[in-house]
């Protein structure tokens, strides 16, 4: 008994080490200090109230499209077209937010409401690109993705062209009503983050406890079975890329109503494909994500620093966190094995069936 | 004046896609065998940086070639390792190693952003350089645009002409099958997976060493989802996924010379670099939509049967699974 716990301890143990471990040999290699490193990010991300803020601002997007993508993943699915549905969220607000001139309570509702639209909107696409025309979710996905940025791109370029005609940083602000409102003078919207957490129920409670949510983990776990079993999977499928879409064009407007106050070319800055780590790690539990976009979340915030600092390049934050979901994936594996090793060794037979590993991109 | 444009489009077509050529023969030969190399865009990025960074202190490019494809053939490794030993989910990994390298490659190249340095020399192939209309698109480039058409050849004739090569198409179709004759399934998967992964570690040389010089972020983003979507336009041939490659060098040449036509002079920059990828979805949608079907039924059956053949390829019947062998 003891044995099995000491197991599960290792498991999320060990794979932190071997991120920090990974990571102190690149300092290392790069001639830095491995403990200036950490500490710089930990001190940018929670040396003060305002960071500690930013830190909660930073996870709400990550909340969203990671339990969003909890949706998908439990219908198998790899919706890597969430940075394109983060884009036309956002776009989809803006263009409430510059066209209606009204008091702040309807346009704040309306922004988010065309924010969820936008991005079901592209997700549906994604979805209906896979069903009717036999394209990988995949590459669907992320050519959306790039034609959501070329969208936004010709947007702020041409149409939404700010009056100093300095586009690279974005539309003109908003109106004051279409202005998310902030917690004092900290950088968090407590609205936002209401709505992500409430996003996190939701999607808990669809995926565990209705119809809905049972037949899209059966169509994950077998797709064939599901269809045969009578699962209506092209609905299915359709509803679970709206809803994910829904949650990233929500993540989208929040972050030009909230964040940026405008439209500007990196609405999204790759907090899509942020997510996808997130809900990876999550494996399908949505109750995990706030808790893993936390460190993630942390991690954006605090390694900023290290450029002010150290010199050093920040993306060494995003090495720390891909390297962790890495981790997780090979200690699972060697667990695994382990485990077969174990179980053939006491004489039991060995399975030998095939596992199954995604369907192929093509 | 006409004949000395087409010549000249041609002939940047051909230099431009080196880095696709090589990275997309590369994951056919991994993907033939059963295996999704799935982290393309982070390898090529990582070993153009390395390539660059290498050639960049050691003075020669040569060195930083090979390091370049000690890259790509680590990543393999890795993607190899986790799927095949550890049983992880292909796309799942290739994913994270994407990310991991593209930030890796960030971080690390940092130093070398936007310093100039060596590149693979112009050699034009005496003779053949002359031939009126194929020399200067064939053979005007660099060793590095004359090894891609090597590899080309080399993996076509390996692939479908030799023993070895029959024996990469029965692991990657029925890895059951290849087993039950006595092929070692996996240890052949982790040999063409690592050669694949060096071929797109020579890609990444390719990019920084020879067509976009230099290291800077974001130097090749999009590269190897371009190449794995040609991999699938491809229908994983060789020589089909060449043409692949060259087509699609080829509307993006030509993208840039629309974009220089007065006629477009207000859409930003911007569009034409997200054109190829909606290109990419909609080469893919075309490939296997119902509307091709409804064409090929127009043709007598026969030929029809020939032309479906010719245009879509079919992935290896075992690609993306884990075979487990006992």
């Amino acid at each position: 008994m003891t044995r099995i716990r000491l197991n599960d301890v290792l498991l999320v143990v060990a794979p932190i080490f071997l991120a920090l471990f990974f990571t102190t040999v690149i300092l290392l290699a790069v001639g830095a200090s491995p403990w200036d490193a950490y500490r710089n990010i930990l001190a940018g991300a929670f040396e003060s109230p305002e960071k500690i803020a930013d830190v909660v601002a930073a996870c709400v997007p990550l909340v969203l499209c990671g339990v969003g993508m909890c949706i998908t993943f439990t219908a198998g699915q790899w919706n890597v077209g969430v940075e394109g549905q983060i884009i036309l969220g956002a776009l989809f607000a803006t263009w409430v937010a510059r066209n209606l001139l009204w008091p702040q309570a309807p346009v704040l509702t309306l922004m988010l409401l065309a924010g969820m639209l936008g991005g079901a909107l592209w997700g549906v696409i994604a979805a209906l690109l896979k069903i009717y025309g036999n394209v990988h979710e995949i590459f669907g996905g992320l050519g959306l993705n790039y034609v959501a940025q070329g969208l936004a791109i010709w947007l702020i370029f041409n149409p939404w062209r700010p009056a100093d005609g300095a586009t690279m940083s974005g539309t003109d602000p908003f109106p004051d009503p279409a202005w998310m409102p902030r917690l004092a003078h900290l950088r968090v919207s407590p609205l936002a983050v209401i709505l992500a957490l409430l996003a996190v129920v939701v999607v808990y409670f669809l995926l565990r406890g209705t119809r809905w949510g049972l037949e899209l983990r059966a169509m994950g776990k077998n797709f064939r079975s599901a269809y045969l079993l009578g699962v209506p999977s092209t609905p299915r499928l359709l509803t679970a890329f709206a809803a994910c879409g829904a949650l990233a064009g929500l993540a989208g407007a929040i972050r030009c109503s909230a964040r940026y106050g405008r439209m500007i070319p990196d609405i999204a800055g790759g907090q899509g494909y942020l997510s996808l780590l997130v809900a990876l790690l999550a494996v399908s539990r949505p109750q995990w994500v706030p808790f893993i976009a936390f460190f993630f979340a942390a991690v954006g915030v605090g390694s900023p620093r290290l450029e002010l600092n150290m010199h050093l390049d920040s993306s060494l934050g995003g090495v720390l966190r891909a390297s962790m979901v890495l981790a997780v994936m090979m200690v699972a594996g060697l667990r695994m094995l382990l485990n077969q090793r174990r179980a053939r060794a006491a004489g039991e037979t060995p399975s030998q069936d095939v596992v199954e590993s995604g369907d192929a991109a093509g | 004046m006409e004949f000395d444009f087409i010549v000249r489009t041609l002939a940047s077509m051909v230099f431009s896609s080196t880095p696709v050529v090589l990275a997309a023969i590369g994951e056919t030969i991994s993907e033939k065998s059963g295996v999704i190399n799935l982290s393309l865009d982070g390898s090529i990025a990582l070993s153009a940086m390395t390539g660059f960074a290498v050639a960049f202190t050691t003075g020669s490019v040569t060195l930083g070639i090979l390091a370049a494809m000690m890259v790509g053939a680590l990543v393999a490794l890795l993607v190899a390792f986790s799927c095949l030993t550890l049983r992880q989910e292909q796309v799942a990994v290739g994913f994270v190693l994407t990310m991991l390298c593209t930030e890796l490659a960030d971080f690390l190249g940092n130093p070398f952003v936007r310093r100039p340095g060596p590149s693979v020399p112009p050699m034009p192939i005496p003779y053949l350089c002359d031939i009126p209309f194929l020399g200067p698109i064939l053979f005007r480039h660099n060793a590095m645009v004359y090894l891609s058409f090597l590899v080309v050849v080399a993996a076509w004739w390996w692939i479908a002409r030799t023993q070895p090569g029959l024996k990469l198409q029965g692991v990657g179709e029925r890895p059951e099958s290849a087993f039950a004759r006595g092929v070692d399934v996996n240890l052949l998967r982790y040999v063409y997976t690592i050669v694949g992964g060096a071929l797109v570690g020579l890609a990444g040389a390719a990019y920084s060493l020879s067509i976009k010089l230099g290291w800077s972020h974001g130097h090749t983003t999009g590269i190897g989802w371009i190449a794995l979507a040609i991999v699938i336009f491809g229908g994983w041939t060789p020589w089909r996924v060449a043409i692949g490659a060259y087509f699609f060098a080829l509307l993006k040449a030509l993208g840039s010379i629309l974009q220089r036509n007065p006629a477009f002079e207000g859409v930003p920059t911007q569009i034409f670099s997200s054109a190829p990828f909606a290109l990419m979805i909609f080469a893919l949608l075309l490939l296997s939509s119902k509307g091709v079907d409804r064409v090929l039924a127009l043709f007598p059956p026969q030929i029809a049967r020939r032309l479906d053949r010719l245009i879509r390829g079919r992935a290896p019947g075992g690609l993306g699974r884990t075979f487990v062998q006992e």
